[in-house]
């Protein structure tokens, strides 16, 4: 078996994140979930948008694609239905895939093709320097909400869910253990697959929150998530402000590159030899 | 095989782009290019190769430029508001050095404009639509059969030069119907990207000597290499030394730039003794053409240059005609852009006169005949 760090590229760390940032921890966890499955490491491309999650493909010793933001799914769906033999990860944050990315995000689970996809959730976006995102809670602070957030935020678990995703996985930098069995998980199912992953920000969400450091914040994770096994027998008052963490879906699906192979299969049969160029178009407006 | 077809423009560029070995498609349906999504979803699955239909067209953009670094021919297809979506990823292709194939086919703008009218609004955009200083190559076709030579073109110049080529048409020339006779495609010459030869200390941004362009490796096939948008270096990870970024800049925008001579194409009719000279593009060009002829045979001595890569502008054949004429008439479905170029070229001295239009309809010959007149008269 392979070690987790023969999947890094060791002579471009040390990594540009903030102390107590959980994002290596997740980028740990991801080499570590593909060194327990033995991953051939020519066979991998990791695909990123924009922002601190999207800096983890650079540290990452695979085919890696840092693209524009919010449009990893997009560039990785390019790649899966060229290459359906490669493994396709993606690793995007909150903002990256759930506001400008979004649409992206759903239309990759609607169409369930063989990607797996980690969420850095650390609920603002750090890069550009703590404005809110679409999962900052509602009433936290950001530099875009000095007077608290008005928003609603999503649930990326029920997103996923309602989507089409066929693995959906949460768990936290604190719930280490977790998040490696989750991403193995994920790595293993054929089609959509999302793990989010929630992380720290102390330099931005803490600070501006008065809500302390890295220490703090991960004790937070720690005390206020609980695993969907143990939730169902939990009362609802017990289970207010709190977060489920755990494995929430994991089906079996028609993934879309097999579909497709199906297709041209079936096709080719009826079709020896490309007769391109006899067909009359039709013209459609609008 | 060679026998005469009925064939559309945007069919005869889908064959085109089948010929030159297209195998990847992604794009959103959008009039008046729709056919050749259509025409691609049919076509590639009997060869084995990949279509999708994305949910936008920042999206097919991204997926072509990943099925592309998977080692695949892709296109997409699209025309004015999909244009304006598509930049951002396309300065991405351009930095990156992706090839890539988009053909733009214009209508009315701005925003949703006349989707089934012609223009050619979208010189200047399809030259600087995404931010900052890039390399880009824009071909022009002027009627149907140039829709299969110049797809055809547009990947093998995306393929040596690694750089995103777009393909412009219009409405007209999109849809238009004619008899095509295509070449026997086994005589074409079909270039594919330059690969590394050796994994060994493979820097998958550093220009060969002479051209300039990196190799290009496949994902997928063990070279485990980094991309990105950022500035980078010749290794493809991301720098902020402005010395090697600039650099790094430098050599992109010099690449096309030295590539220039063997880009230009052009057709000329009745250049060698003309004062007046018509410079016109795509379907503008056949009016003009008819204009030009007609102006000849009433003994006015006017000539007709058609660019058919409109970026880089084939400047010194330009100037080589344009110095022996007074008069420079530039019709185009616009309110003036490549017009600038031809100013610039012709220089201070030259009367330069554009003709527009901005209804959505083709000159008529005599709208050319006219100004062409009117320019003899002076």
């Amino acid at each position: 078996m392979n070690t987790a760090l023969e999947y890094l590229r060791e002579n471009r760390l040390p990594h540009i994140w903030c102390p107590g940032c959980g994002h290596g921890t997740i980028m740990g966890a991801v080499v570590r979930a593909i060194a327990r499955l033995n991953f051939d490491k020519n066979k991998v491309v990791i695909v990123s948008g924009i922002g601190c999650s999207s800096r983890a493909p650079g540290y990452m010793d695979f085919d890696t694609l840092h693209t524009t933001h919010g449009r990893a799914l997009a560039f990785a769906t390019g790649i899966k239905h060229a290459r359906p033999d490669l493994k396709v990860i993606v690793m995007t944050g909150d903002g990256d895939a759930t506001a400008i990315g979004g649409n992206h995000f759903i239309h990759a689970a609607r169409r369930n093709i063989g990607i797996t996809t980690i969420v850095m959730n650390n609920n603002i976006y750090g890069m550009t320097s703590g404005q809110v995102s679409p999962m900052t809670p509602k009433g936290a602070l950001g530099t875009t909400a000095p007077y608290g957030n008005i928003d609603r935020s999503f649930d990326l678990v029920q997103l996923a869910q309602a989507s089409g995703a066929t693995y959906v996985g949460r768990a936290t930098t604190y719930h280490v253990p977790l998040l490696i069995d989750l991403i193995e998980h994920a790595l293993q199912n054929d089609g959509f697959s999302v793990v989010e992953a929630m992380t720290p920000c102390p330099t931005y969400f803490g600070r501006k929150n008065k809500m302390g450091g890295a220490v703090e914040l991960l004790t937070m994770l720690k005390d206020n998530a609980v695993n969907i096994k143990a939730a169902s027998a939990l009362s609802e008052e017990k289970l207010k402000g709190k977060f489920l963490i755990g494995e929430f879906v994991n089906k079996s699906e028609p993934e879309f590159t097999n579909e497709y192979a199906k297709m041209v299969e079936q096709v080719q049969r009826k079709f020896d030899t490309f007769q391109g160029g006899l067909r009359e178009c039709e013209q459609n407006s609008d | 095989m060679n026998t005469a077809k009925l064939m559309q423009g945007n069919e005869a560029c889908t064959i085109g782009a089948l010929t030159a070995g297209l195998n990847f498609y992604a794009g959103y349906p959008i009039t008046p290019s729709t056919e050749i999504a259509e025409l691609c979803s049919e076509e590639l699955p009997k060869i084995g190769g990949k279509f999708i239909q994305m949910e936008d067209e920042i999206a097919s953009m991204a997926a072509i430029i990943g099925a592309s670094l998977a080692g695949c021919k892709a296109m997409t297809a699209t025309s004015g508001p999909g244009f304006s979506l598509m930049q951002e990823n396309i300065g991405y292709a351009a930095i990156a050095e992706i090839p890539v194939v988009i053909i733009n086919v214009q209508r009315v703008g701005p925003s949703t404009g006349m989707p089934t009218s012609p223009a050619q609004g979208d010189v200047m955009q399809a030259r600087w639509g995404t931010h900052g200083d890039h390399p880009i190559v824009v071909l022009a076709p002027g009627n149907v059969r140039e829709c299969f030579d110049l797809t055809i073109r547009a990947f093998n110049i995306a393929e040596k030069y690694r750089v995103p080529v777009i393909v412009l048409t219009d409405e007209v020339i999109g849809h238009m119907r004619e008899k095509v006779v295509l070449p026997d495609i086994s005589k074409l010459k079909i270039e594919n990207r330059i690969r590394p030869k050796s994994k060994n200390d493979y820097k998958p941004f550093e220009g060969d000597a002479e051209t300039l362009v990196p190799p290009m490796a496949d994902f997928g096939t063990g070279y485990r290499y980094h991309v990105t948008g950022l500035s980078h270096d010749v290794t493809g990870f991301p720098t902020n030394k402005g010395e090697i970024a600039g650099k790094q800049l430098e050599r992109l925008l010099k690449k096309i730039e030295r590539a220039e001579p063997e880009l230009r194409d052009y057709f000329t009719e009745s250049t060698d003794d003309c004062e007046i000279l018509v410079v016109s593009f795509g379907s503008s060009a056949m009016s003009s053409l008819s204009a030009v002829r007609k102006a000849r045979s009433q003994g006015i001595k006017v000539g007709l240059f058609r660019p058919k890569t409109i970026w880089p502008f084939p400047v010194e054949p330009l100037k080589a005609i344009a110095e022996k004429t007074t008069t420079i008439i530039v019709p185009e479905m616009n309110a003036g852009q490549l017009i600038y170029e031809i100013e610039r070229i012709a220089g201070c001295n030259k009367h330069v006169m554009g003709i527009h239009k901005l209804n959505g309809e083709l000159f008529k010959p005599d709208e050319i005949y006219n100004a062409i007149v009117q320019g003899a008269r002076k």
